[in-house]
């Protein structure tokens, strides 16, 4: 018998769900919708009477206080309820509600066969036919999961597998003379891979006399992919550099990433000699860093872009999923201590009407990223600490959703090795038909039709299931039951068991990795990206106790094939060989990707200027535009649905201040709490720099990642950085010449303040392309976006410093040189101008500026210290005082700025002299920080900061309010500080 | 003396045993992290330790409900186990997931102690969704609003952080409040200025009107935050202590010049130093 549990808030229950449907259909522009009700139901199966569905709903699955239930037996004949539309996720979909319920009800000793869940709404209002789909398909269900029946629920059965007939299936691609059908055969198989590629594999399988199987095909188009070897960037570049036409460099790049960001690396690492930090870089799931003498610590920051452009809530959660299980993966397994997320996305206030086809609302993707990375962070008990938000139209139909983890590894366990003999173990999740070909995928376009195509790709995670696998795999390194390990993320078994086996060799058994249903094919469970799993090389010896571990959480493992010494990748299936590939030929045999770049060095123009900037000019208008303008605006609606806390490491909190709700520079986080020594965590971005000038964009964000560490009390000789490279279609010369330019300013400035790279991660073709109205093909690129996520160290927690005022009476220092840098700023943006120069950097006074200030926090001298980013000096007092409580007064006539004396080296600087209070008050110049010191502390500042570009520029007042005085004393900027306040909080005070 | 020996009791989901185990050895216990299938496997291990606590975390993913699968399972196999354990003058604290573990298990209603026959347990009070309708975390102000709680002897306000979905106190009848509040259960709440004008006059802080957000930060009724048994020897509360052992932890910290230790310990050392 199959009976529906439906579960409804009682009569005066709040109908959460309902209330979020009703929100979202206003803000699509639907208000015709006028009341939504919800309820939540079961779909159970089994040898079940009414009474014991009613029994399952009474024990277990209603809570009598709050709600209510009915039993329904299925499939519903009558249609007394043909207004209730039910959502259904789409067989196969991870449902671990379902699953536990039916585990639970189990031990209720119901005879439960099986449980699927489904949401349940009861619409009313005047809708329109049009209006009623677009609730149906945009609100209250996602199609690239669920669907959705309207009217009585007709199901009848909920079993999900199918029969398997073993069929071996081969490509007769030695036959495929022709460039156009390797190609279509590349984009009709979703392998995504180019014609020199194709035709190597056509070569290969020519000179072994056979044509590839299936699962050989998918094998090599996995490992090849952009997303698992990073060909473009790592491939072969020449690139030319030109003004006005001519060609000023000119440069031959064999492997792009490892002359220049691998580089500086490198010589960091030479130039340390002895005492070299970095202990594992570029070659593990994760970057490593030396921490204490106990531990070292990983990171990695991963994207997961077009899935969720699909599939917000799905893309995000297993985006955080997938990077957590890097560190996971890294050496012999590491301990997650926090996570970092910065996301891209399209204005939410985004006019519903002008959507392109196949694309989500902004808001609706914002809402489900965020949800999404919150229930996969929150349950997994890891800290989601620092993060930052970006909004442009570009990102409409291409979101970015970066995802970081930071772990702890003890200091022996940082390498792995497999022994040809040792057992291939998969641990975790089952594998089902999801994410099939999401490697190949994202190297795809995303179009309108991306959902159909790839709907598979899209899944729904399961952190819990991931906490369990960690609790275990922690406990079996510890006790050293393994050899090697590493994560199923992209490619699933394919990849990392390809690249586990790399040196020696290995041979699957692919009817023993456990499936979460029957009917996969071998080439499917070869190439799931199923979520939650790992691979381990067991030794045979230890098998039988590792098994007794996970089997005493509750955590499947199965021995799926054994490393070899025959560097072959063998794969069977119930004893058929179905495949059969050199380790060398899938690792070493892809053809160089050879590809132009170029980029043109625009003459620098001035900006333009708003208006003339007289002496009557009040600029408190323009100061709330950008509080109140969206990169800036309080994220607090976001940080507060995460745990930042968990574990108990928390130091600097993400909102700090008088109402813990000021904007922190970075996370400070102590990753063991027997130790005084803590971790900070910062990043840096600004694509609108990159309009400009992609050199100064990355040199901006790496800057900004380190100010942003700095100003809580990183030491910045100790900083690691990792660089995420989201692009569009990097085919187009122009495209990849301002990665290309991107990438020399990474290893210029990386060398210049010794500030390693220790692992990275790119994106290309972040482009959506739809057909408009007019029936035109149209692309929209994102704008070339550079993350630079930054790792510091702080000897003792207790050194750290927070950007709140903390009290009247003391000096406000602004520290580092001001120059005319409003390109790409954020004045510019709320003015609506273009042009100008983008914030540079001075690297040696930049070095020295870091040190100065480190050494000032060392000591004490600093009560509270914010860099100067988005909106400059007047956006960083306003944050300072209102996240204080505490008022402020400044005198723009005492900022340092470049000195104008001719012969002055670029170092030099100088004061008193404003001439357009715009560009003190709000140019973005690099490495500079406001901070506050107090009386009684000056002249022992002032010593630290000798030769240092610095100036007392004002004091902290005990008034409400801020106040900024130009030339001749006049203020220009007056306000209390609950306005601007107010101006901050409002846009996204969701 | 030898160290009272602590179960930090965890299931799959958990996520909050490592620094609560940890809280309790620097209160002077002895902590061991137990998983639930040792427990199911063998409930009688129960008996070795003088305190149990349930950590908080989302145990089985909280699917179906907060707590509801774990509870469930003290409601079954463990049900003698639990009933002997409080029977012995022994001590049971639910922090956050652990609150909601107790309190669907029916721990703070009594039933542990008194009813033999677990269908004759009614559930009349549960702990719900947020009225914000959304997971939140954020440091918020409590009062201990009754002398019954072993946890909480010496202790009269303290600031501690929740991190929480589900974390509102509803009841199924305004008769089940007032039960609570002649058996003094109610031991802690949400707690502001104003709260402290209103209990003044209304002369008993749990008969206060409701605070509003964030101070309240999800709605309780009555602002309760934590809640006792009768006999004050189970403690359930939705905000971490664990989350206040160190100065550093607070979020004003940088502000105040506050060092060393941080408030939420002494919940921990009353909890010792009850077997002292």
């Amino acid at each position: 018998m199959l009976w529906e549990v439906e579960i409804l808030p009682t009569q005066d229950a709040r109908d959460h769900e309902g209330l979020r449907i009703l929100a979202d259909a206003k803000s699509l522009g639907i208000d015709s919708l006028a009341d939504v009700r919800s309820a939540r139901s079961f779909l159970i199966q089994g040898e079940l009477t009414e009474a014991d569905a009613g029994k399952a709903a009474e024990v277990l699955l209603c809570d009598g206080v709050v709600e209510q239930f009915r039993v329904n037996g299925l499939p519903e004949t009558s249609s007394t309820d043909g207004g209730c539309v039910n959502v259904l996720l789409h067989p196969g979909v991870t449902d671990s509600v379902a699953d536990n319920a039916a585990k639970a009800l189990a031990q209720q000793d119901l005879d439960v066969t099986a449980v699927a869940t489904c949401r349940k709404y009861w619409l009313t209002g005047e809708l329109s036919a049009a209006e009623r789909a677009r609730v149906l398909s945009k609100v209250i269900s996602n199609d690239a999961i669920e669907y959705v029946v309207s009217g009585p629920l007709q199901l009848t059965d909920l079993h999900v597998g199918t029969d398997y007939k073993f069929e071996i299936g081969s490509v007769a691609i030695r036959d495929m003379d022709e460039d156009d059908v390797l190609m279509k055969l590349s984009a009709e198989g979703q392998l995504y891979l180019q014609l020199a590629e194709m035709q190597t594999i056509r070569d290969y399988f020519k000179s072994l006399n056979r044509d590839p199987t299936d699962i050989e095909l998918e094998t090599i188009a996995q490992t090849w992919s952009e997303h698992c070897s990073h060909k473009t960037l790592a491939g072969r570049i020449h690139y030319v550099e030109t003004k006005g036409g001519e060609t000023v460099r000119e440069i031959q790049f064999d492997n792009m990433l490892k002359e220049t960001i691998f580089n500086a690396t490198v010589s960091i690492r030479e130039n340390l000699g002895d005492d070299d930090w970095c202990v594992s870089v570029f070659k593990d799931n994760a970057g490593i860093v030396t921490f204490d003498e106990n531990q070292d610590v990983c990171i990695k920051v991963e994207t997961h872009n077009h899935p969720s452009a699909i599939e917000p809530y799905g893309g995000a959660n297993t985006g955080l999923g997938g990077v957590i299980r890097d560190p996971m993966g890294t050496g012999l397994g590491a301990r997650p201590v926090c996570n970092t997320d910065v996301f891209c996305f399209a204005r939410p206030d985004f006019s519903a009407d002008e959507l392109p086809p196949g694309v989500l609302h902004p808001r609706a993707v914002m809402e489900g990223v965020v949800s999404g990375v919150r229930d996969y962070g929150n349950r997994m008990g890891i800290p989601t600490v620092n993060g930052a938000v970006y909004f442009d139209d570009r990102y409409l139909g291409n979101p970015l959703v970066y995802c970081g983890n930071i772990a702890m590894i003890p200091r022996d366990k940082s390498e792995g090795c497999v022994s040809p003999g040792d057992l291939i173990v998969a641990v975790g999740g089952r594998t089902g038909r999801d994410g099939i070909h999401g490697a190949t995928f994202s190297s795809a376009e995303l179009t309108e039709e991306s959902e159909s195509i790839s709907g598979g790709s899209v899944q729904i995670g399961n952190p819990v299931t991931e906490k369990m696998v960690l609790d275990v795999l922690l406990e079996a390194r510890d006790r050293d039951l393994y050899t090697a390990i590493t994560d199923c993320g992209a490619g699933g078994f394919s990849s990392a068991v390809g690249e586990m086996g790399e040196e020696t060799g290995a041979e699957v058994w692919l009817e023993k990795a456990p499936l979460k249903y029957s009917g996969l094919s071998y080439t499917e469970i070869w190439i799931s990206e199923a979520q939650e799993r790992m691979v381990l090389a067991v030794p045979e010896e230890n098998i039988a106790e590792f098994e007794q571990l996970c089997l005493s959480e509750g955590v499947e493992s199965s021995v799926i094939g054994k490393f070899t010494d025959t560097k072959e990748l063998v794969l069977k299936y119930e004893d058929n060989l179905v495949g059969q590939v050199t380790m060398e030929f899938l690792h070493d045999g892809r053809p160089p990707v050879i590809r132009e770049a170029t980029f043109e060095i625009a003459d620098s123009c001035a900006t333009g200027s708003a208006s003339a900037v007289s002496e009557s000019t009040d600029f408190t208008e323009d100061l709330k535009k950008i509080l109140g303008s969206l990169n800036v605006a309080s994220k607090e609606w976001i940080i507060r649905q995460y745990d930042h806390e968990v574990q108990g490491g928390s130091v600097v909190k993400p909102l700090v201040g008088v109402k813990n709700d000021g904007p922190s520079d970075a996370a400070v986080v102590r990753p063991d709490l027997t130790s005084n020594r803590g971790l900070v965590i910062s990043c840096g971005m600004n694509p609108h720099y990159g309009d400009i000038d992609p050199y100064w964009m990355a040199a901006s964000a790496i800057d900004e990642a380190l100010r942003n560490c700095v100003a809580v009390g990183a030491d910045p000789s100790k900083i690691a950085i990792l660089d995420n490279f989201c692009w569009g279609n990097t085919e187009r010369p122009e495209t990849l010449g301002t990665l290309v330019r991107a990438s020399l300013a990474c290893q210029d400035i990386a060398v210049a303040y010794g500030t390693p790279f220790v692992s990275g991660k790119d994106s290309l073709n972040n482009e959506f392309s739809y057909e408009d109205s007019n029936g035109e093909r149209q692309t929209v690129a994102i704008p070339s976006t550079l993350l630079i996520t930054a790792l510091g160290q702080i000897d003792h927690i207790e050194q750290a410093v927070t950007m709140d005022l903390k009290a009247p009476g003391n000096k406000l220092c602004l520290v580092g040189v001001t120059r005319d840098e409003l390109g790409g700023s954020h004045y510019n943006l709320i003015k609506g101008l273009t042009g100008g120069t983008a914030p540079n950097v001075c690297t040696d006074q930049a070095v020295k500026v870091f040190s100065a200030i480190h050494q000032a926090i060392k000591q004490g001298l600093i009560r509270s210290c914010h860099d100067l980013s988005e909106g400059g000096l007047a956006v960083a007092v306003a944050e300072m005082a209102f996240a204080g409580g505490v008022g402020a007064k400044i005198n723009l006539t005492d900022v340092a700025a470049p000195s104008t004396e001719s012969g002055a080296d670029a170092s030099a600087f100088s004061r008193g002299q404003v001439a357009d209070p715009t560009a003190v008050l709000f140019s973005e110049s690099n490495t500079r920080f406001l901070v506050e010191v107090e009386e009684a502390n000056a002249a022992e500042f002032a010593a630290v900061m000798e030769n240092i570009p610095y100036s007392c520029v004002g004091e902290t007042t005990a008034d409400d309010t801020l106040q900024i005085l130009g030339n001749n004393e006049r203020p220009i900027v007056s306000e209390s500080l609950a306005a601007l306040k107010e101006s901050w909080q409002a846009p996204l005070n969701l | 003396m030898t160290a009272p020996q602590v179960c930090v009791l965890r299931a799959p989901g958990t996520n909050c045993d490592v620094e609560t185990a940890h809280a309790f050895e620097l209160a002077g216990g002895t902590a061991d992290r137990l998983h639930l299938f040792r427990l199911l496997e063998n409930p009688s291990l129960l008996q070795q330790y003088q305190i149990l606590c349930v950590p908080g975390g989302f145990s089985y993913g909280d699917d179906i409900g907060a707590g509801v699968i774990f509870s469930r399972q003290i409601r079954g196999q463990l049900n003698e186990s639990m009933r002997e354990f409080l029977c012995a003058d022994k001590l049971v604290l639910g922090i956050c997931n652990g609150f909601q573990v107790i309190l669907k298990a029916g721990l703070l209603m009594g039933r542990g102690i008194n009813n033999a026959d677990e269908n004759a347990f009614e559930d009349k009070i549960t702990l719900t969704w947020n009225n914000s309708g959304r997971y939140t975390d954020r440091w918020v102000r409590l009062k201990t609003t009754s002398p019954n709680s072993v946890f909480l002897r010496g202790m009269d306000e303290i600031e501690v952080p929740i991190a929480h979905a589900e974390g509102r106190i509803a009841v199924a009848d305004d008769s089940v409040l007032d039960e609570l509040r002649a058996a003094g259960q109610i031991s802690l709440c949400y707690w502001n200025n104003r709260a402290t004008e209103l209990a003044s006059k209304s002369g008993d802080p749990t008969r206060i009107e409701l605070l509003e957000e964030p101070d309240n930060p999800n709605g309780s009724l009555a602002n309760i935050a934590g809640l006792s048994d009768t006999t004050g020897r189970v403690l359930g509360l939705m905000p971490h202590p664990e989350r206040f052992l160190f100065a550093t932890q607070h979020p004003q910290w940088t502000r105040t010049g506050m060092r060393g230790e941080g408030h939420g310990l002494q919940l921990f050392r009353n909890a010792i130093s009850y077997f002292g």
